[in-house]
């Protein structure tokens, strides 16, 4: 059984919660005790229906106001695939929770409101997933129940979706179904009001995509997160580099290079608990020796001797800024790549997005909560990267700021 | 290409391992919490497979509300020779001695609440930075809007509205004196994950886990232990069942299930089927709608 995680994106009234409420309630992933908890406090609000939104509302604050504030996680699985779902809320701070929850997802679904067709928010939500780099997008044409299941309606919203998304990301997996979260429609049961639709339901695209390629799985990429020194009598010499696989395959007699030192070695063994392993890949958490005692510490990347990652203290980068306090031109701040820490100024700032029209503004070049820039950064010292669409664990940073230690911005390295 | 993509057991597993030692590598003086209960001991059995083959680098401490099931005091001071860790103990009775915690009255009286005096005062002792947790999102409500580094500011105070975005794999652990963290490495199972994972790892559990006779009492739908410290309405009257945990906690708000399952197979069988969730049973977290929110926010696990 593999794993997927998905992310939701919608704006406030395209039903996004209830979308979710219908895939763990026709999944069966919904218990009796939390049923009991939502139609009692269905009634007590005086709703007709039981609000399937209750059920992702977790926090005090969130049921008062009938609002989500905050990325929630939800879990469900199919005898095929357990599924991760990073519920992000279409209120406050939007573009700062949905990144949040797509810098991790497999794919994303962009829900539009079949009365509504694509808006604004349409193109800002999938913007955001290609900037992301979500290997598969699954656009879900919701409220079909409200333009009579007409098929019309249906084509005439996916061709207006295809014709601006193939300008942000050509070549992008793409997949449409018309849906009604309200009443069950293609989400886990076939529709018997659409029989023009015969593509496959939501839950059966979320249990067929490909996932097994979303990795780098081209260039060997071990950033070395912590150095494992036992000193005990029957482990005197050990000395092994743990960390998580972040590109590539990994195996016994790899010829190795250590950046930034440069230092050439070879991979002797690859340790776990259970015993040495042929081969490691992403996303294994795993344990190398090599066969030079050489030093390595935290913070350094370990990399096949072929395609080596660029490696600079200059770096462009795309930023979504996730605070109240504006980005800082010349200002200092933390800066985390991998499992490395350094320190950056922020040197200068090519352009502010209008995500709604993809227009770059060169003039007025303040950066507020929830925009999206392209930036350039001077760090201490040097980092190891790839480009982040080429992988999203080498190519992502996060600044932080040093008087509050909040992370201010998400970072993907051009 | 062969055979690349990971079992979801062993994608999670190797998720946790690396939030593991993103804590040895990020903080000065981390601490598992260790209650002998099945979560906690699927922490340590990933600790040990985090730093092999070193020791893992860091205590266990359990917090000890005095009301425990014997059983799981007995398997914890067992497991911490087993991969020579230091266990340490803070004991709720002697915050009531001490008079930094009040003991509740009445019939629904429970240490459950006591346990974040004990603990925060422990933390702040001990001077911990991090203090690792087995909670889970898919348990509670509340638990599913939480980070894998969850700050807490200089009164162990959690504030659920203002919580830092988490990106990717990377966890910003940067802090202030006195302010700590907890880490959840094991956020994104559910309860079946778990019970997968004890059965593939052949992890040994508390025998409380399996069915059992013993005497038990029911109240509000739940069954409970009938222990000597437990006080009883006079309609409630003491039972002998076959019943086993399915979540273990303090006595006084650990409900039991009646069951006959006696392996980990049967217990897996018995959540497929099931229609009430694990904290279902769960005494405290029947308080009130947002008992676990407020629990936490004050600083509870």
């Amino acid at each position: 059984m593999e794993l997927l995680r998905f992310t939701t994106a919608g704006s406030v009234d395209d039903g996004k919660s209830t979308l979710i409420g219908r895939l763990l309630y026709d999944s069966k992933s919904i218990f009796e005790d939390q049923l009991d908890a939502v139609k009692r406090a269905s009634v007590q609000k005086g709703s007709e229906h039981i609000n399937l939104a209750l059920f992702t509302d977790g926090l005090r604050a969130e049921r008062e106001q009938g609002i989500t504030i905050d990325v929630a996680y939800r879990y469900f699985a199919t005898p095929n695939r357990k599924f991760i779902i990073a519920d992000t809320p279409g209120h406050i701070q939007y573009t700062r929770n949905m990144v949040t929850g797509a810098s991790t997802a497999n794919a994303a679904i962009v829900l539009i409101d079949a009365r509504n067709g694509v808006i604004e928010q349409t193109h800002r939500h999938t913007f955001i997933a290609a900037l992301l780099g979500i290997p598969h997008i699954i656009v879900c044409i919701n409220k079909m129940d409200l333009m009579d299941f007409r098929e019309e309606v249906y084509t005439s919203i996916k061709n207006d979706y295809q014709a601006f998304a193939s300008q942000i990301f050509p070549g992008q997996d793409m997949r449409f179904i018309p849906i009604s979260a309200l009443k069950g429609d293609n989400v886990v049961k076939p529709s018997e009001n659409m029989s023009w639709y015969t593509d496959g339901t939501l839950l059966h695209h979320l249990e067929s995509i490909p996932i097994s390629q979303d990795h780098d799985l081209k260039n060997q990429r071990f950033p070395v997160q912590y150095v494992i020194r036992p000193e005990s009598d029957e482990f005197h010499d050990y000395r092994g580099y743990a960390g998580r696989v972040a590109g590539g395959f990994f195996h016994p007699g790899d010829k190795i290079v250590v950046h930034p030192s440069g230092i050439e070695s070879e991979i002797v063994a690859v340790d776990t608990l259970s015993g040495p392993l042929a081969e490691a890949h992403p996303p294994m958490s795993v344990t190398l020796t090599l066969k030079d005692d050489v030093d390595i510490s935290r913070g350094d990347m370990i990399t096949g001797v072929g395609a080596i990652p660029r490696q600079s203290c200059d770096i462009t980068t795309m930023i979504c800024w996730m605070n109240q306090k504006p980005l800082q031109l010349n200002g200092k701040y933390a800066l985390k790549h991998t499992t490395k820490d350094v320190r950056c100024i922020i040197q200068d700032i090519d352009y502010v997005l209008n995500i709604s029209t993809l227009e770059k503004m060169t003039e007025n070049k303040a950066i507020r909560m929830n925009d999206i820039a392209r930036i350039r950064l001077r760090t201490t010292k040097p980092l190891c990267f790839d480009p982040y669409t080429t992988n999203r664990i080498t190519g992502s940073l996060i600044l932080i700021d040093e008087t509050t230690n909040e992370t201010v911005a998400a970072g993907m390295i051009v | 290409m062969g055979n690349y993509h990971l079992t979801h057991l062993k994608e999670l597993e190797s998720e946790a391992i690396y939030v593991l030692r993103e804590v040895a590598a990020q903080f000065e003086r981390p601490v598992l919490l260790f209650s002998g209960g099945k979560d906690s001991i699927v922490l340590v059995h990933l600790s040990r497979k985090a730093f092999y083959p070193a020791r893992i680098p860091f205590p266990l401490l359990h917090i000890d509300t005095g009301h425990n099931f014997p059983e799981t005091i007995e398997f914890r001071d067992r497991m911490a020779r087993s991969v020579d860790a230091r266990l340490l103990v803070g004991s709720v009775q002697e915050s009531i001695d001490t008079g930094r915690a009040v003991e509740e009255k009445g019939i629904n009286a429970s240490r459950n609440v006591l346990q974040t005096v004990t603990l925060l005062d422990a933390i702040e002792v001990n001077k911990f930075d991090a203090a690792i947790g087995g909670a889970r999102r898919d348990e509670e409500k509340a638990r599913a809007k939480e980070r894998f580094f969850s700050h807490r500011d200089e009164f162990g105070q959690w504030d659920p509205k203002n919580q830092r975005p988490e990106l990717w794999y990377m966890f910003n652990g940067k802090k202030r004196m006195g302010e700590h963290f907890r880490v959840f490495p094991i956020s994104n199972w559910t309860e079946m994950d778990v019970w997968q994972y004890i059965l593939a790892e052949n992890i040994d559990l508390p025998s409380i886990y399996f069915t059992h006779e013993r005497d038990v009492f029911h109240r509000d739908g739940v069954w409970l232990a009938a222990a000597p410290f437990m006080e009883m309405k006079p309609s409630e009257k003491v039972e002998y069942r076959r019943v086993r945990c399915r979540t273990v906690g303090d006595i006084s708000c650990t409900g039991l299930t009646l069951s006959s399952a006696d392996t980990v197979e049967d217990i897996i069988q018995e959540i497929a089927a099931t229609r009430v969730t694990e904290r279902g049973g769960r005494y405290d977290d029947k308080r009130s709608e947002a008992a676990m929110e407020d629990r936490k926010k004050e600083g509870y696990f």
